[in-house]
Formats: C-alpha cells, structure tokens, sequence
C-alpha cells in the first residue's frame, strides 16, 4: 500500500496551486507572444506582464512603476544590494551596509563579496530569540550607511523582526542627514502571513518570490520605492524598465500575479494553521524528552516550528521521517562539505549538539490536522530510536 | 543495488536495524571518534580473548554513533565485519570493504566509512596502550593525526561563532 505522502516542507518551496497553474497555461500555449513584439501575440502577452504587475503592487500597496520582476528571489535581493552600493559608489560614497547575522545567504553572500570590494559590512547580532535590537542598529549607523538590510521573516525560524519600528527609526535618521539610508526587506517568507504593506513597512526596497506562496519557481520581484538609485546588474533590451534586462518569464509572472492575489483570500486560513503549528510545538515539547523550540514562541511566522532534539542527529530525523512519508527539513549539515551547521542556530547561541539535532516543520494551506498527528505519532519513537544508537541520550 | 534516493536499500537496512549496537560493559578497549561539532559522533567498545590457537581475537564488538543514516550504517557493517577476527586482520582492515558491502556510499558521505575505520583503529589503539604493549607505528600515527584533528575542529567552532564584524557575546543567558 503507498503511504499518503505529508509534506512539511512549505518554507523550502510550495506546491503550485491549481488556479495559478490555469493562469499560467495560455502563456506557454497560445498566448507565446513575446511582449515586447508590437503584433496582437506579443500585447497579449505585454497585458498579462501588466496584469501581474497591478497585482503584485495592489498587495504592497504601491505604484505598478515600483514593481520590478526578475529570476528569483535571490536575484532580487542581488539587484537590491549589489544595485544600490553600485549607485552610491558612482556618486564617490564609500558605503556601509548594516545587515543582521541571521539573514538568507542571497543576502550574506552578497555582503560578503562587496566585502572583498572595500564595502564595510555589520551584521547585527539577535538575541536568543533571534530578534535584532532596535537600539543596536541605532547604534551601527555611520556617516557612510547607505543600505540596511533585514528579513522579515527568518526562513529556518519563523522570528519576525520589527520592521515597522525600524523603518520608523531609518525615518527619523534620514531626517537628519544628508544621504539617506535605504531599507531592504527580504520578505520572501513573510508574504503568505503578514502584511507586506510596503507604506506601513516603510521600506525602500523588498523581495519576494513566487514559489513560496504557491507560484512557479524561477520567478521573483523586487520593490523599488520610487526615486531610489538602483543599478542595473543586467544589461541588454532594457526590459524592467532598463533595470532587468531579458525577455520576461510571462508565464512565471502570470502565475506570481495570481498567487499573490490568492492569498488575500486566504487570510482567514492563518489562524488555523497557527493553531497546527501550536499543537505540533506543544505536543513534541511535551512528548519528547530535552527537546527545545528555536526561535520566538510570541514573534513567530504562523506556519515555522523549529525544535531542537539532542541525541538525535537532525539529517537522520529527516531520514527516518522521510521512510514514513512525512517531508521536513534540518539545519544540521552532515551532509554538507563544510560540516558547519545552520549559521541562524549558531546566531541564536546554540551548541553544537543542539544545532545539529534541528528539525523544521514548516506548514501550509493543504496541510491538515491528521498529518500534524501522524507526525506525533511516530517522530517519539524514531528519537527513541536515534537516542539508542548515539552515545547521547 | 537497488537505490532509494542516492542511498541502496542496504543502507536503509543496516540504518533501521543495527547490528551490534550499544556498550559493552568492561570493554578491553573503546575508541571515540568524529566530533559533535561536525555532528558525527562514533564509539566503538572492543572485548579481546584467544582464540584456539592462542592468537588474540576480537570477541566481541559494540558501537555507539550519533550522526547520519551512513554513519548509523557503516557503523553497523563495520562491527560485523570485525567480529572475530585476530588483531592483526583488523588493523590491515580495508574501508572500501564496509562500502562494497553497502552497496556504494555517495561520495560526500564515503567519509563516514574513514570515521567508521579511524574507530576501530583508536580502540586497538587504547587496548594496547591499556596493556602497556607497543604500538606499531601506521597506529601511532593515525592516533596523533586524529588527536590533531580534535584541536582544529575545536578552533574552527569558535571560529564559526564569532563574525569579525559582530560585537558579540557568546552563549546567550
């Protein structure tokens, strides 16, 4: 007999959803135009391009002109960082950017190669919760900070951070000086649950991606508030108004248009999935000896459990859960070459044993009440199990 | 083999019901190997006796592993394989053996099947040192590079948590 398969994984990437997969079929049958072509094929396509853009500036509430599409998330987040340190260096500023150490390594990796280029980086510290102090990054600001960067919603933890406050505070900064500092926000994790009202953020630039909100991968979008200096990484026929350039992933685009504007209707979804998340944390603090929730129990995405299991080595937790159909995800990294676990669990100040033994359950809107009790059914006994073999109970 | 994901279904096996698994009271040697920090853990208990023909054996043999599905595994073939034979077999011991019988190990995890071997080493190794016995030198040294090893990965962990860049302090109350 097949085993019903759970997933568990949302966080890592969503099933696409069947009304999206409709608006996105014409685009790769009949309606192939190429929107930059000036026959009927090719406005067909320019309007469905136009369609989505409106849709993804209604649900951040800002101008279809500040909507720019690129190839995922990870490239927005380039574009973001890479685009405005490039503008600021033309105009002879030596820039500072402000990150936190718990960012998404499309964020880091990027740090860390302007790094090498002379750009001065700080990464803020969290607390043990995973939030950044309002007052520490007040404290990083310099005379040179041109961009601070902070996620939203962290992708292994689920800790959201005060965006609002923040962008309060870069609002109050800014009026002080005389180069403004711009506010990123990587909310790539955060659009299904929380509002990503870009006026009530008070943000200047921020990411998202369709495949995490049940959209197509290879599709992703960068905010640009009106005005900022952002440079191009791509050149060519000057698509995305000459900021990303390349013949557009219409179909992509289509389908990111439509999933951002399903999750309006499914607002009232987020209580219920709240409510699996607390039973599941609940129930594995409860069932499982030593085991400990990361992250913010209070500041927390409505789908993210994040628990660590000493004794029990997170890849073969994934493994053995895996065997009984249930797909999750580890921030230990055994498998990885350099053997270095989750740089957020280490930020949180965890030890190794701790890091290492991590599970994440991220949930989502097809999940249901008897897959989270099939997890707690059997996840008790394969960390029995586990303990047994290891020489740490 | 037949395959389930990148691992055989041997693998799977040896994962789900391990052999000779847990401690082995009074054991005439134990080797530890791997480290935490990696999150690869393996103890290996060994019991020697003579056998007829007065040639020290490994009688019996016991692990302990906290890490992956290939750790847990070639933890598992390893002890079987040792079970038995004279000390001499053990250390010329092959870990392209443990891997043939597995099946194939994908390449990033071969390195469990080095873990599973350098265990096995370090407790002849403690074994002879406990009976106040020489030490040939392929095992003497092997132990100092793993002795070795232990320091680096102590120093790369501080490493890891602590950022240049940060103002931090560690090990949050």
């Amino acid at each position: 007999m097949k085993q019903k398969k759970i997933y568990l994984d949302y966080a890592a990437t969503t099933p696409l959803a069947l009304e999206v997969l409709r608006e996105m079929l014409p685009y790769l049958k009949k309606d192939f135009g190429n929107p930059s072509s000036i026959h009927t094929l090719g406005q067909i396509a320019q309007e469905g391009l136009d369609k989505a853009r409106e849709r993804v500036a209604n649900f951040l509430n800002c101008s279809i002109s500040e909507i720019f599409f690129t190839g995922s998330a990870t490239e927005a987040n380039n574009l973001a960082i890479f685009g405005l340190i490039k503008s600021s260096q033309k105009r002879g500023v030596k820039p500072h950017i402000i990150t936190t150490q718990i960012e998404h390594h499309a964020v880091l990796e990027p740090c860390k190669e302007l790094k090498k280029q002379g750009v001065e980086i700080t990464y803020l510290e969290v607390n043990k919760e995973g939030l950044v102090k309002i007052s520490a990054l007040e404290k990083a600001i310099k005379e040179n900070t041109v961009l601070v960067s902070i996620i939203y919603a962290n992708n292994e933890i689920g800790t959201i951070q005060p965006i609002v406050e923040i962008g309060k505070l870069l609002q109050i900064t800014n009026s002080k000086l005389k180069t403004k500092i711009y506010f990123h926000t990587d909310a790539v994790q955060a659009v299904n649950y929380l509002d990503c009202d870009v006026e009530k953020l008070g943000v200047d630039l921020l990411t998202l991606s369709a495949h995490k909100i049940y959209g197509p991968k290879g599709v992703g979008a960068l905010y640009i508030k009106q005005g900022s200096p952002i440079s191009p990484l791509i050149y060519g026929g000057g698509h995305e108004s000459g900021l990303r350039s390349g013949t557009e992933n219409v179909a992509g685009i289509a389908g990111l248009g439509k999933a951002i504007e399903e999750i309006e209707k499914s607002k009232k979804d987020i209580k219920r999935i709240e409510k699996l998340r607390n039973k599941l944390i609940d129930n594995i603090l409860k069932n499982i000896p030593k085991a400990k929730l990361n992250g913010s129990r209070e500041h927390r995405l409505a789908n993210n459990v994040n628990v660590s299991i000493p004794g029990a080595e997170g890849e073969s937790m994934v493994i053995a859960l895996d065997q009984k159909g249930i797909a999750v995800s580890t921030g230990s990294a055994c498998s990885s070459r350099s053997l270095k676990p989750s740089h957020v669990l280490l930020a949180l100040g965890l030890l190794p044993k701790e890091a290492h033994g991590s599970l994440r359950f991220s949930l989502g809107k097809y999940t249901q009440e008897e897959d989270i009790n099939k997890v707690l059914a059997v996840l008790p006994k394969i960390v029995q199990r586990l303990r047994k073999i290891s020489p740490f109970k | 083999m037949k395959k389930i994901g990148p691992y055989t279904k041997k693998v799977f096996e040896h994962f789900q019901n391990p052999h000779n698994m847990g401690k082995i009271k009074n054991p005439d040697g134990v080797g530890k190997v791997g480290n935490i920090v990696c999150g690869d853990v393996m103890w290996l208990y060994i019991k020697i006796s003579k056998d007829k023909k007065g040639k020290e054996i490994i009688k019996d043999i016991k692990f302990e592993t906290y890490g992956c599905l290939a750790a847990i595994a070639t933890s598992s073939v390893i002890t079987d394989l040792i079970k038995g034979k004279t000390i001499e077999e053990a250390l010329e011991f092959n870990r392209q053996e443990v891997v043939d019988i597995l099946g194939g190990l994908p390449p990033i995890k071969l390195h469990c099947s080095v873990l599973a071997v350098d265990a096995l080493l370090e407790a002849i190794h403690d074994y002879l040192k406990k009976q106040k016995r020489p030490i040939p030198k392929k095992l003497r040294e092997r132990h100092k590079i793993l002795e070795k090893e232990k320091k680096e990965i102590e120093k790369k962990y501080k490493e890891w948590t602590k950022t240049e860049e940060t103002l931090h302090e560690k090990r949050k109350k």
